[in-house]
């Protein structure tokens, strides 16, 4: 392979690799949560089916949270 | 959705957390001096200079955040009890937009300083790593206490420490 072409091939992948850690480098603050914590941006449809499953797993299998991000994602809530 | 997925799902949240917690330094600890805060209020200006020598609680706050709604009332309670011992409680809201704040405060009256900080830069000097954070400040300026988050049997040791940070010149 000639140089040049080498070269741009270099850099092609230097650059994918860059924008591959791009999501990576800034995540959200704790206080830029805003929208995350949206009720929109939960995974479920409908609120009160949501409600009624994290009943079922909180009272059946003592499992609960990670839903959605009303605390401050610190775990402390 | 099954137990599985849920488990996965708060697996790949737990390396999340770890990736993010590694990247950035530690939040800011008892003995370090308070970083310097000066922001708008509800009308005046705020800043942690003006209330030198006395014992301040900031605590760092979002119209979004659950648990800050929580500690509204705690908050009030305290302010109302200490502030003749000169006690002062510093609500810094980290909302982007201050219409939710105010929306919040309309509905959450709060009897204490309000300062606003759409940019954050004040969360950021305080390394606040969870919502709501809050810090006691002591007399000298320097953090007696830095708590994450609030639940309502935080507040018994919370105001054991506040009461002890006033009692110590």
């Amino acid at each position: 392979m000639p140089t040049p072409a080498r070269h741009l091939l270099a850099a092609c992948a230097l650059a994918a690799a860059a924008a591959l850690s791009g999501c990576a480098l800034a995540p959200p603050q704790p206080w830029e949560r805003g929208n995350l914590a949206k009720p929109e941006m939960t995974m479920g449809g409908d609120a009160l089916d949501q409600r009624f499953v994290q009943h079922i797993y909180g009272s059946k299998e003592n499992a609960s949270g990670g839903y959605g991000v009303g605390g401050g994602g610190c775990g402390c809530n | 959705m099954n137990l599985r997925l849920v488990c996965l799902r708060q697996r790949v949240i737990a390396l999340c957390l770890t990736t993010l917690s590694a990247s950035v330094a530690w939040a800011i600890e008892a003995g370090a001096p308070a970083p310097e805060v000066n922001l708008p209020g509800v009308k005046d200006a705020i800043s942690l200079a003006g209330l030198k020598g006395k014992v301040v609680y900031v605590d760092f706050w979002a119209s979004w955040c659950g648990p800050c709604k929580q500690s509204f009332p705690f908050m009030n309670e305290l302010q109302s009890k200490y502030r003749a011992q000169g006690f002062e409680i510093v609500a810094i809201n980290l909302d982007v937009k201050r219409d939710d704040a105010d929306k919040f405060l309309a509905e959450v009256p709060a009897q204490f300083n309000v300062a606003f900080d759409a940019k954050g830069d004040s969360a950021r000097r305080f390394e606040v790593k969870g919502m709501p954070s809050s810090y006691l400040i002591g007399r000298d300026g320097k953090v007696v206490v830095a708590h994450k988050g609030f639940k309502e049997e935080d507040r018994k040791d919370l105001e054991a420490r506040i009461t002890q940070a006033l009692a110590s010149k």
